[in-house]
């Protein structure tokens, strides 16, 4: 009983700050929403007993991702950061949201799923599978994401030598 | 008593909150965000399946292992859409996806 009131406090969390993120007219609301989402979902994680996915959801989702939002939203645009306002067919997107809620609610509804209680995996088996069964995955995502952080800096740099006149950084 | 359908509905209504986000919104950085909330109601539905489903505990640890890929390749997809975003900035000015039009056909 006492996990089903933690699990609507979760949920109600995730839905609230969820809702913040696509209604607020105010862009900096929307990021603390996007925050409040994701420790929503931390505690999801803590109780279905993944402790290890908890805390790499608040490293990382926490400090990491909404740390470099906040800076994406300040480097860009601060005039109408007040003043958003929606795409003229946002009937059509809520629609759309709808009816695929509605789909998504029909499949779980007629798929049967053999379901057990409520079991964590301990932290020696996750480990086991994923530095042993994928391994070559794992280390692929890491590759990937070495990848994606160079190509990130490499974008952002300045290359052109015209454009570098007003540079106030260092060289190229 | 949690049951893995309220897992499964929580991600669905998650993922279509999201949905509407990124049809709905103008600014690119709040599309991003929307993907983000995508990206964790997939989570949701792992984790669920993780704690609920009727298998060894060997094979259950699979889901907690493809939540971490999600998370890592949420990284990789964030930092180059941030950069890609600075870019187009600089470029043109705007973040609004409206404006953004000039692959259009």
């Amino acid at each position: 009983m006492a996990s089903l009131v933690f699990f609507y406090f979760a949920a109600a969390l995730v839905l609230g700050g969820a809702i913040t993120v696509v209604m607020t007219r105010n862009i900096i609301y929307a990021a603390f929403g996007l925050l409040t989402s994701l420790m929503g979902i931390a505690a999801l994680f803590l109780l279905t007993f993944a402790e290890f996915l908890a805390l790499v959801q608040v490293l990382i989702y926490g400090g990491a991702v909404v740390i470099v939002i906040i800076f994406a939203l300040m480097l860009t645009r601060l005039d109408d950061f007040r003043q958003l306002s929606d795409h003229k067919g946002w009937p059509l997107g809520a629609a759309a949201a709808l009816a695929l809620f509605g789909l998504m609610i029909a499949a779980i509804v007629r798929t049967p799923v053999n379901t057990g209680p409520r079991e964590g995996v301990s932290f020696t088996v996750m480990g086991e599978s994923l530095f042993q069964d994928w391994a070559v995955p794992f280390e692929i995502a890491s590759l990937v994401l070495l990848i994606a952080l160079i190509g990130a800096v490499v974008m952002v740099r300045r290359s052109d030598p015209d454009d570098g006149a007003n540079d106030d950084g260092g060289p190229n | 008593m949690i049951e893995l359908t309220h897992f499964q509905v929580l991600g669905a209504a998650l993922f279509a909150i999201g949905l509407y986000g990124v049809l709905a919104r103008r600014s690119a950085v709040l599309i991003l965000m929307s993907i983000e909330l995508m990206l964790s109601a997939v989570n949701i539905n792992l984790i669920g399946y993780a704690a609920f489903v009727d298998f060894t505990e060997a094979q259950r640890s699979l889901g907690q292992v493809l939540i971490i890929f999600v998370i890592t390749i949420a990284a990789a997809e964030l930092a180059l859409a941030i950069a890609i975003i600075l870019r187009l900035y600089r470029n043109r000015s705007t973040v609004n996806a409206d404006e953004i039009n000039l692959m259009k056909f």
